[in-house]
């Protein structure tokens, strides 16, 4: 393969937010890859390939977590962008904002411990069918890191049906062995569910933090990069044929 | 606070002796103000002298002693007297570092008052220009059978996560211990550090006449009117409820916005100086502006945004309001400084200017309220040496372990057990899972082992924090425990292969004015002293914290000592956990150990008496140097310090590591990954003779409980051990055992002591949460 122009993907900044420097630093550990800030005032999206929301606490989670966020003007563009098939990929409170804003479906409520959890899980990967996640098998489990207060994933039954037969759910909490179980999941998240893609599979949402975990010299492990790695294949192959 | 006209009470009105007394000044105090007035002062003018000089504000009980601390080497750029210490950490890279006191706030009101004692904290460390990255906690409660103890333990942890969290600081450590002397006036100390670029330090000077003095950040409100008096310089008694309104309210969303605003603002280089706004307010941060830069400042009150409009100039100068910051900026930058507050939402309002009067200056409508000279407030508050007196209890021998008075346990592993599960031991899972500890994706080493191990991004280099304090170990013997609490702060940091390099420190203790307390406190900062210079390690910023008391009944003397710790190749870190079946496990430093001062001695005897063991320096240097120079040369896979429970615990402690770490609490080990087994590993060890052991009685309760400082445990693979013999040469150290098997069995002159599997250990020791409930 010839040298490409990098790749450009967009990490937005609410106020509040505070991965998005670690998002920022996990995309550019890969090559030929350059990370974009985008401001959550403007409008333009600099031409990015891919857009990641970062977690956080945008506007304090006042109110309740991503309603504000979803209200700034970067959100109409993130929207349209996504209805053009662009990948958009959210993380805790990105995920958070991705569901008040409509793009994914279900809620996300105050853990059932009723405390902000802060723990290494074990998540498998239930489809490889998607942009994020393609670069994994089916059943793979990858240990990454959750933090948060609100990440009890909750959605309706009629919705829920929906989303299995479209093969929606794409990461869930299982035990080191790779098996669902009593204490493998930190915030009693609807069938064990960690992240979900919409029904066009170009946006995706979870709550473990895969950007704190592209380092193996570092304690969260490297096992993050597989779902950037998927979304920056995905995106080159995409280029590739443009 | 108005009259019913509107009029405000207080403005320029002047102040009397029995106003001043009501603020907490002497008859003495106020005719030195009176003196320095020139007559008597107004009442805002009072109010000032009144924080400014609070036990809190001016130190006057322990500046006299703090003296004896060395403060100065080659690495430090920045020791006390600024808003943090700094430290050279090399490749043009340096650490600010601090740690502060929210006791009393947390304990009338625990969430907010640890939520605002990380704001503070943090606060302390950008002012400079250091980006914060780093949080750790000390904290200290009654006995968790306490409901109370529960609520405020639920609470300040709960506050600190709130807070920390939302900031995206990773608070990556800490400690917690109960004790009966805590229940009415439990400790929060509150640790940042953050890293900057040894160009780019910003001092909180005020200078250059006709600059601006812009307060940026929150709106000033009612909240937190005297707290450096009327909480932080007070024993506690049965008015503590009515105190909850000088406590603080905090807002992390705003204190992250202003980390962001600041930061900009100081690496644009738009910023002549800056402070933040802690205790006293606008008072303290003015007054110390203005007499560090030898310059007046005039402070136009009725400026300053407010949250209820009829407030009066004294409660806008004195409100705690959190997350406001103090800047001087010149004429040409206003507008830029107007422009990045205006992007982060932040109020931004020029509240004044720099003058050549050398006076603190305010105002209010026009009208001149108050007008002090700036460096007599800071450099004319009170000395005062309390006389001290050695208390009664202090003795000067050890107990005496008779089989009367210590009856020595049936079972000893069933004792283990028990001293895995007392709270001062039990792993704090359950706190720090309430913390992001990862944020910001430096962290090596997560909590849970002998220090906080990071990284510096796009070097090779990392940092260590560790704190420590026994207040147990320092009631029995200050000078002895502070020693010991230096020496093991040290000790941790080693055992990850950092080197120590400097200390900041929070000394808590009870009310300076009674002789006993005072006594406590000399021998305390003179056992510190010895060991910061024996080890190499100034302090370079610290705080302290009297009056913690309540009905009378002081705390543990408490001095907290937190270490910096620096790696030029961070790779070579471990940790405590047994790693491989076969590895080697070596004692380092095999000295005697005590009943005294024990948890052993609290938990299975509930006595504490004795006096405990002194720190042997130049052997610990010694430990500690070899220590450190075995893991740069990667001939160790695990070290661990010996300190509450003795050798036995810390053999339990590096056999339940072997299988957990930071994974969900289940009675099943962690899945395998690198430097982790996926298996909970044992440990057979064979303690030798036990007379040759304790050197006493030959009991081998206390080979196992008994503690004594300058120990390691530490492993080793097998063809590594003659390399390692080389590095150790004379260093005091036995080969004690090897790792196999899933259970630790300790044997004892040929005999079986115990052999319990590591699972019920694990269980023993993430036990703390059916306390809890």
């Amino acid at each position: 393969m010839t040298a490409a122009a990098p790749l450009r993907i967009g990490v937005v900044v609410f106020p509040g937010i505070n991965t998005d420097g670690d998002t920022h630093h996990a995309l550019e550990t890969f090559p030929g890859v350059s990370a974009e800030y985008l401001w959550h005032k403007d409008t333009d999206l600099k031409g990015v390939d891919g857009i990641v929301i970062p977690g956080g606490f945008s506007y304090g989670d006042y109110l309740r977590c991503g309603a504000i966020a979803r209200f700034s003007p970067i959100m109409q563009s993130i929207t349209d962008f996504a209805a053009d098939g662009g990948l958009v990929m959210g993380i805790c409170n990105g995920f958070q904002i991705l569901i008040e804003a409509g793009l994914l479906p279900g809620g996300l409520i105050r853990n059932t411990g009723l405390k902000f959890v802060c723990r290494y899980v074990n998540l498998r990967v239930e489809t490889a069918a998607t942009p994020f996640t393609s670069t994994c098998e089916q059943g793979d489990v990858l240990r990454i890191v959750v933090k948060h207060n609100e990440g009890n994933y909750t959605v309706d039954p009629a919705t829920f049906e929906k989303m299995k037969t479209n093969d929606q759910i794409v990461v869930r909490y299982v035990n080191a062995a790779g098996e669902r179980a009593e204490g493998a999941n930190p915030n009693g998240a609807l069938d064990d569910i960690a992240g979900v893609c919409n029904e066009t599979r170009n946006v995706f949402g979870m709550m473990p933090h895969p950007e704190n975990s592209v380092e193996a010299e570092l304690a969260g492990g490297a096992d993050g990069r597989r779902f950037f790695g998927s979304m920056i294949d995905a995106l080159r192959g995409a280029e590739v044929t443009a | 606070m108005s009259t019913p006209d509107g009029t405000p009470r207080y403005v320029n009105r002047t102040a009397d002796l029995a106003a001043a007394v009501k603020l907490g000044l002497t008859e003495d105090e106020y005719e030195h103000i009176k003196q320095i007035q020139g007559g008597e002062p107004t009442y805002v003018e009072l109010a000032i002298y009144s924080l400014m000089w609070s036990e809190h504000c001016s130190y006057k009980h322990s500046r006299p002693v703090l003296g004896r601390f060395p403060t100065s080497g080659p690495r430090i750029l920045q020791g006390p007297g600024e808003n943090a210490g700094i430290i050279d950490v090399g490749d043009g890279w340096a650490v600010a570092m601090k740690v502060e006191s929210h006791n009393h706030p947390s304990a009338v009101e625990p969430f907010q008052g640890a939520a605002t004692g990380v704001g503070g904290i943090v606060r302390d460390i950008f002012t400079m220009g250091a980006r914060p990255c780093v949080s750790m906690d000390s904290l200290r409660f009654g006995e968790l059978t306490e409901p109370r103890q529960r609520f405020l333990l639920d609470g300040v942890v709960g506050g600190i996560a709130h807070y920390g969290n939302c900031l995206g600081i990773p608070t990556v450590g800490g400690e917690i211990y109960f004790e009966p002397s805590y229940e009415g006036n439990c400790l929060v100390n509150a640790f940042s550090a953050g890293l900057i670029r040894t160009d780019g330090i910003v001092r909180a000077i005020a200078s250059g006449v006709g600059n601006h003095v812009v307060l940026i950040g929150s709106k000033t409100g009612r909240d937190g009117i005297g707290g450096a008096s009327v909480l932080a310089s007070q024993e506690f008694d049965e008015t503590l409820e009515e105190k909850r309104p000088s406590v603080q309210v905090g807002d992390p969303f705003t204190e992250k916005k202003l980390i962001e605003a600041c930061l900009e603002l100081i690496h644009r280089k738009l910023v002549v100086s800056m402070q933040d706004l802690g205790a006293a307010g606008l008072t303290s941060s003015s007054s110390e502006m203005s007499s560090k830069g030898h310059v007046g400042l005039d402070i136009h009150a009725d400026r300053v945004p407010l949250r209820e409009a009829d407030m009066e100039p004294w409660e806008i100068m004195i409100s705690e309001s959190q997350e406001r910051m103090l800047a001087i900026v010149t004429g040409e930058q206003i507008a830029d400084v107007l422009e990045v507050s205006e992007r982060w939402d932040l109020d931004c309002t020029v509240i004044g200017e720099v003058t050549d009067s050398k006076m603190l200056r305010i105002w209010w409508h026009g009208e001149r309220v108050a007008d002090i000279p700036a460096r007599r407030l800071a450099d004319e508050s009170p000395v005062i040496r309390t006389p001290s007196v050695k208390p009664a209890y202090v003795v000067d021998e050890p107990v005496e372990v008779t089989d009367a008075e210590y009856p020595q346990p049936q079972d000893l592993g069933a004792a283990l057990k028990e001293l895995m599960a007392a709270p001062n031991i039990a792993s704090k899972r359950w706190a720090w899972e309430q913390y992001d500890y990862i944020v910001q994706a430096n962290t090596v080493q997560i909590p849970g082992s002998d220090a906080a191990v990071l990284r510096i991004k796009g070097t090779d280099r990392g940092f260590a924090f560790s704190n420590d304090c026994n207040g147990r170990h320092c009631y029995l013997d200050p000078y002895r425990g502070a020693k010991a609490a230096t020496a093991e702060a040290a000790r941790n940091l080693a055992c990850t292969g950092a080197l120590p390099v400097a200390v900041t420190d929070c000394l808590n203790f009870g009310n300076p004015e009674k002789g006993e307390i005072y006594w406590q406190f000399e021998q305390a900062i003179e056992g510190m002293t010895e060991a910061c210079e024996a080890l190499d390690t100034p302090v370079v910023s610290g705080n302290v914290s009297f009056y913690n008391e309540s009905f009378g009944q002081a705390i543990y003397p408490t001095p907290m000592v937190g270490m910096l710790g620096i790696f030029d190749n961070v790779s070579v870190h471990i940790d405590g956990a047994f790693k491989d079946e076969g590895d080697v496990v070596i004692l380092l430093g095999d000295t005697a150990a005590w009943m005294d001062g024990s948890e052993y001695q609290k938990v299975l005897f509930s006595k504490v008496e004795g006096r405990i063991p002194d720190v042997d320096l130049p052997l610990e240097a010694t430990l500690q140097a070899r220590l450190r120079e075995a893991i740069e040369k990667r001939l160790l896979k695990s070290a661990h310090d010996c300190s509450e429970g003795g050798l036995a615990v810390a053999l339990a402690e590096c056999c339940v590591f072997s299988g957990s770490n930071g994974g969900a609490q289940t009675a099943e080990p962690e899945a395998p990954r690198a430097g982790r087994s996926g298996r909970w590993l044992g440990a057979e060890v064979d303690l030798g003779s036990a007379e040759a052991v304790t050197g006493a009685a030959g009991r081998p309760d206390l080979a196992l409980f008994g503690e004594a400082p300058t120990r390691v445990v530490v492993t080793c693979a097998p063809d590594k051990v003659a390399e390692l013999e080389a590095v150790l040469g004379d260093l005091s150290h036995r080969t004690v055992g090897r790792v196999t098997g899933a259970d630790l069995r300790c044997t004892m002159d040929a005999k079986e002591l115990f052999a319990v599997p590591v699972s019920e250990l694990h269980s023993a020791y993430e036990s703390l949460p059916e306390r809890l409930a």
